[in-house]
Order: structure tokens, then C-alpha cells, then sequence
């Protein structure tokens, strides 16, 4: 065990993980993350929580984790390397470890021009595998990226994201195979709609055997409007919803079980990839309707390990 | 004016390590006035090539390697001596390295760091933002530092979409170009190395001020 978080038992164990995502308040309210906590904690074998998503300034996510932690959630502390450099990254994965954070999602983040701080400085001392490598680093070698030694263990199960729908599409295993070398663990991807071309992407990991270096999990996001597909399609770069989704949202009497369908289908089909170790649900606004999913899906109960 | 000065000679021996054949290209313009990629810089540097065992098929000084218009035309002049080479060795600014890698079909080294533009209004498609530390080596001559919007080394990020960068529907995604380029003179294989981390310190925009000359 590299940090002997509870997500890293369950992948590590075989069994098929889940996961949920949990957005901070944008504001100091302790209670919008215990009552996300208290709702999906049966449901899913860790949570993660943003960083600052969309570049709106919210919560920090290491808060946000010690809140889930202290409820006995295993967290996964999401950090993106838009707003800090090398000095605080480090600076922060030490607290964080300190205080029992074991996963880490290493993340790009959206350009600061899409969030309400659009004349803000984009930091990028580092890109995101930079990061994955740094984390790696201080973990396995205890050493700073200046080469300087860590005192203390920094234990950590070091995850990153990756996006089979961006393009150039050939090159996005290469990529994944990049950050698999420099030391994930874990992947989480972006929402799956297209399950055709997340198939072919699957293939292409396979031949390249990465799906036995690292444990991939496939993101969902169940559709909740009309609007919000129309959006997802139309406005979301880096996700790609086909239009038969967004015309069946369209043509349903019941809007909102019909987006339930959707996602049950998708989970449906990407249990049978191979390679495939678990999925990542991130329900935005709509974290309420995480355990009808994760129920209806058949993936109860959650491991206890 | 441009500010550049010369990589470390053992920099750029590691860079043609593979090369058998180099081609060499200077500046007159400011490069010639640094004294990074004038005349007799490139003479130096050819010397001292061919004394590493290196053969160079030829050399080309531009007045403006920066403008394109004039360095494609110059170098068409020279098109049998390029062809003939593994590489091209660009002793300029960053802006007309780029220029040169978006004129031939040659892998392209760097032979300059860009330290200072002395706030030159630079308009052209290849831009340079004077890191200091010029990484085009890796990048197939295509600048991430001035041309990605987070100025990635390990791109792309997940919002490059339909060759555009996410921040906007004009704006080419630098990495699909690197990547492009890559693919184009055959040498996507460069991009398995992971890039580390980049040393800001000689850039003046990111790192401390510090005196020159
Ligand atoms: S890497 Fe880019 S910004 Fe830096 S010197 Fe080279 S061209 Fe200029
Ligand atoms: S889309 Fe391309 S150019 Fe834009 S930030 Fe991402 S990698 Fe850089």
C-alpha cells in the first residue's frame, strides 16, 4: 500500500470503486459539505472535493477534506496548478498529509478567464504532470522538487485526470501514458457520454497496457435538464454529449428520470471494459441524486475494507 | 531590440547528438547586435561543430530572421543544402526560430535563449516571450511559453478542442501544432520524455529583476 486510503483498498482489492465529487460553498459554511458528506457516505468508497472548479473562488478543497475526513469519509483533495507554484504546491501537500489526506488529484483547471476572476494571473509554474511527478517524488524519495529531503512520510495515492474526448484524440494515450510514468496511481476521466469513442480510447490503453499500470475510472454526470444537456453539448469545452442524449432529454415526459436512464445506461456499458476499475459520478447541483444511481446500478453496498 | 544570447556550446551538442549534418542559420538583425547569431558567431560555432565531427551543409545569415516573407526566400536559395542536412541550427531570437520551423520541414534546434524584447511590439503568429530558458528544442520549434494559453510543457490540456484552445474559438491550440509538427517531420516519439519543470529565473516577466550588460 502506497498510502492505505480506503479508494486505494478497494481499487487494490479488485473490487469496482466509486466515486463522488462534492463542490465547496462559495462561502464559509461548514454544513453544505457535512450534509453532502452525511448524504453520499454510504454510497461511494471516496469523495473528492474541487479546487476552486471553473476558476470560481470557493472553499478550498484541503478544508473541504478535513470536514469529510472527520465524518470518516476517505477524501480526495483535487489540486490544480492555475493558482499556486511550486512553493505552495509543496507547502500544501505537506499540510495536507499531515492532517490525513491520502489521495491527490493532480489537475490543469480551468483557464482563470472562464471564472469570476477573469483579470486574475494564471500561475503555471508547473503543468500537471509536473505535478503528478513532484507528488511522486516527495513520496517515494521523500525529497522536495529542489532535490531537499522531507522530513516525515508523506503518504499518498497520486491520481490525475485525463480527457478521451479532447483532441488531438491519437495523441491523448500518449499523454495518459506520459502521466502514468511520471507516477499516477489512479485516473479519473472526464463524464463519459460518447461510449463508442471512449471504447476506442479503451482499446488504445489496452494495447498499450496502461489499464495494468494504473486503475481507471470513468466519470459520470447525470443530466438533470434539458438546459443542462443542451449546455453540456453546446458550451462545455472537452466534453462531447451526442445529440441523440440531448433530443431523448427532449422528447421525455419525465425529464429528470430520463436523465437517470441515461446514466444508468452509461454505467451499464462501461462496467463491461475491460481496464475499466470503477466510476467517478460527479453530480453538479444534483448530489441528491447519487444514491438512487449508485442503488439502481447495482453497486451496493460499498465495500467495508 | 531583442535581447538573446547564446545557449551553453554543450547544450546544443546534446541537442544534435543524433546529427551527422547540420545547417546553420544566423541573424543580422539583433542577434548580429547581441552578438548570440551574427556572422561570426555562426562561424565560431561551425568551427567548433565540425571539430565534434560534425559535417555543416551549408550556412545562411538573414537580415531579419524574424520576418518570413524574407526567410523563406532566402532559404529557398539554399534548399539543396538544408535538404541534405538532419537539422537546423537557428542562432536568433525565439521569434525567428519559430519563423524557421514554420518555413521547413527540418527538425530545428535552438541555439539562442531570448532574455529581453526591450518591449518590442512583436505581431507575428510566432511569438516569444523571452523566458530565457528556450525550450523549442522539444516543442518541434513551436513556442507553449508564448502559444498556450497556460503555457503547459507536457500538453495538451483537456479543453483542446477541434485544434482551438479553450479560452477561445480563435485562438489555435499551441500543443495540437507542436503535435502536428511533431508528426509532420517525424519525431512524436520526443514528446515521451517528460518536460521538468522550467527554470523562470532568467525571464524578467516572471523571475526577479535583475541587472544586465
Ligand atoms: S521557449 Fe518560447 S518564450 Fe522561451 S525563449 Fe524560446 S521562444 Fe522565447
Ligand atoms: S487548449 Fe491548448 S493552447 Fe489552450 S491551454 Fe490547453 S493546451 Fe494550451
Amino acid at each position: 500500500m502506497k498510502a492505505g486510503s480506503n479508494l486505494e483498498k478497494v481499487l487494490e482489492g479488485g473490487y469496482f470503486a466509486v466515486t463522488a465529487e462534492v463542490g465547496p460553498p462559495k462561502g464559509t459554511s461548514t454544513a453544505v459539505i457535512q450534509r453532502k458528506g452525511e448524504l453520499l457516505k454510504f454510497y461511494c468508497d471516496a469523495m473528492n472535493v474541487t479546487d476552486n472548479q471553473t476558476a470560481i473562488v470557493r472553499m478550498s478543497s484541503w478544508s473541504g477534506c478535513i470536514l469529510l475526513k472527520e465524518m470518516g469519509i476517505d477524501p480526495v483533495m483535487q489540486m490544480v496548478v492555475r493558482d499556486r507554484n511550486r512553493i505552495a504546491i509543496q507547502s500544501d501537500i505537506l499540510g495536507a498529509a499531515a492532517l490525513g489526506i491520502r489521495n491527490v488529484l493532480c489537475l490543469s483547471g480551468d483557464h482563470q478567464r472562464f471564472g469570476n476572476h477573469p483579470t486574475a494571473k494564471g500561475v503555471y509554474d508547473i503543468d500537471s504532470i509536473q505535478l503528478v511527478q513532484t507528488l511522486k517524488t516527495m513520496r517515494d524519495e521523500k525529497k522536495f522538487l529542489c532535490g531537499e529531503g522531507i522530513s516525515g512520510e508523506v503518504q499518498l495515492f497520486i491520481g490525475a485526470v485525463e480527457n478521451p474526448f479532447a483532441d488531438p484524440f491519437e495523441y491523448r494515450v500518449m499523454r495518459l501514458a506520459k502521466k502514468v510514468r511520471a507516477g499516477a496511481d489512479f485516473i479519473q476521466t472526464q463524464a463519459v457520454f460518447d461510449v463508442g469513442k471512449f471504447t476506442k480510447w479503451m482499446e488504445m490503453v489496452r494495447d498499450q497496457g496502461l489499464d495494468k499500470q494504473v486503475h481507471i475510472l470513468a466519470g459520470v454526470i447525470p443530466i438533470k435538464s434539458v438546459g443542462m444537456a443542451r449546455y453540456l453539448r453546446d458550451n462545455v469545452s472537452g466534453i462531447s454529449v451526442p445529440d441523440e442524449i440531448v433530443i431523448r432529454m427532449e422528447e421525455a415526459r419525465d425529464v429528470k428520470e430520463e436523465g437517470v436512464k441515461i446514466a444508468l445506461e452509461i454505467i451499464d456499458q462501461l462496467k463491461e471494459i475491460d481496464g475499466v476499475h470503477g466510476i467517478h459520478i460527479m453530480a453538479v447541483a444534483w448530489e441528491d441524486i447519487v444514491p438512487v444511481i449508485v442503488e439502481r446500478a447495482g453497486l451496493l453496498s460499498r465495500p467495508i475494507l | 531590440m531583442l535581447i538573446s544570447e547564446q545557449k551553453p556550446f554543450e547544450e546544443i551538442l546534446d541537442y544534435v547528438t543524433k546529427d551527422r549534418v547540420i545547417f546553420l542559420i544566423g541573424c543580422k538583425g539583433c542577434a548580429d547586435g547581441c552578438e548570440s547569431g551574427g556572422e561570426r558567431q555562426v562561424l565560431e560555432i561551425k568551427k567548433r561543430l565540425e571539430e565534434e565531427g560534425k559535417a555543416i551543409s551549408g550556412f545562411s545569415l538573414i537580415d531579419m530572421v524574424c520576418n518570413e516573407a524574407l526567410t523563406r526566400m532566402k532559404l529557398a536559395a539554399y534548399a539543396e543544402a538544408i535538404e541534405s542536412a538532419d537539422s537546423v541550427l537557428v542562432m536568433t531570437c525565439g521569434a525567428g526560430i519559430q519563423t524557421v520551423a514554420s518555413s521547413t520541414h527540418k527538425v530545428i534546434h535552438p541555439g539562442c535563449n531570448t532574455i529581453s524584447s526591450g518591449h518590442a511590439e512583436w505581431k507575428q503568429a510566432e511569438r516569444c516571450m523571452e523566458c530565457g530558458d528556450c525550450v523549442l528544442e522539444f516543442t518541434g520549434g513551436i513556442c507553449p511559453i508564448a502559444r498556450c494559453a497556460k503555457g503547459l510543457l507536457n500538453g495538451p490540456c483537456g479543453g483542446s478542442q477541434g485544434g482551438k484552445c479553450e479560452i477561445s474559438p480563435n485562438l489555435p491550440c499551441a500543443w495540437q501544432l507542436i503535435i502536428e509538427r511533431h508528426s509532420k517531420i517525424g519525431s512524436l516519439h520526443m514528446l515521451e520524455e517528460i518536460i521538468l519543470p522550467k527554470n523562470w529565473d532568467p525571464s524578467l516577466k516572471d523571475g526577479s529583476p535583475t541587472q544586465r550588460g
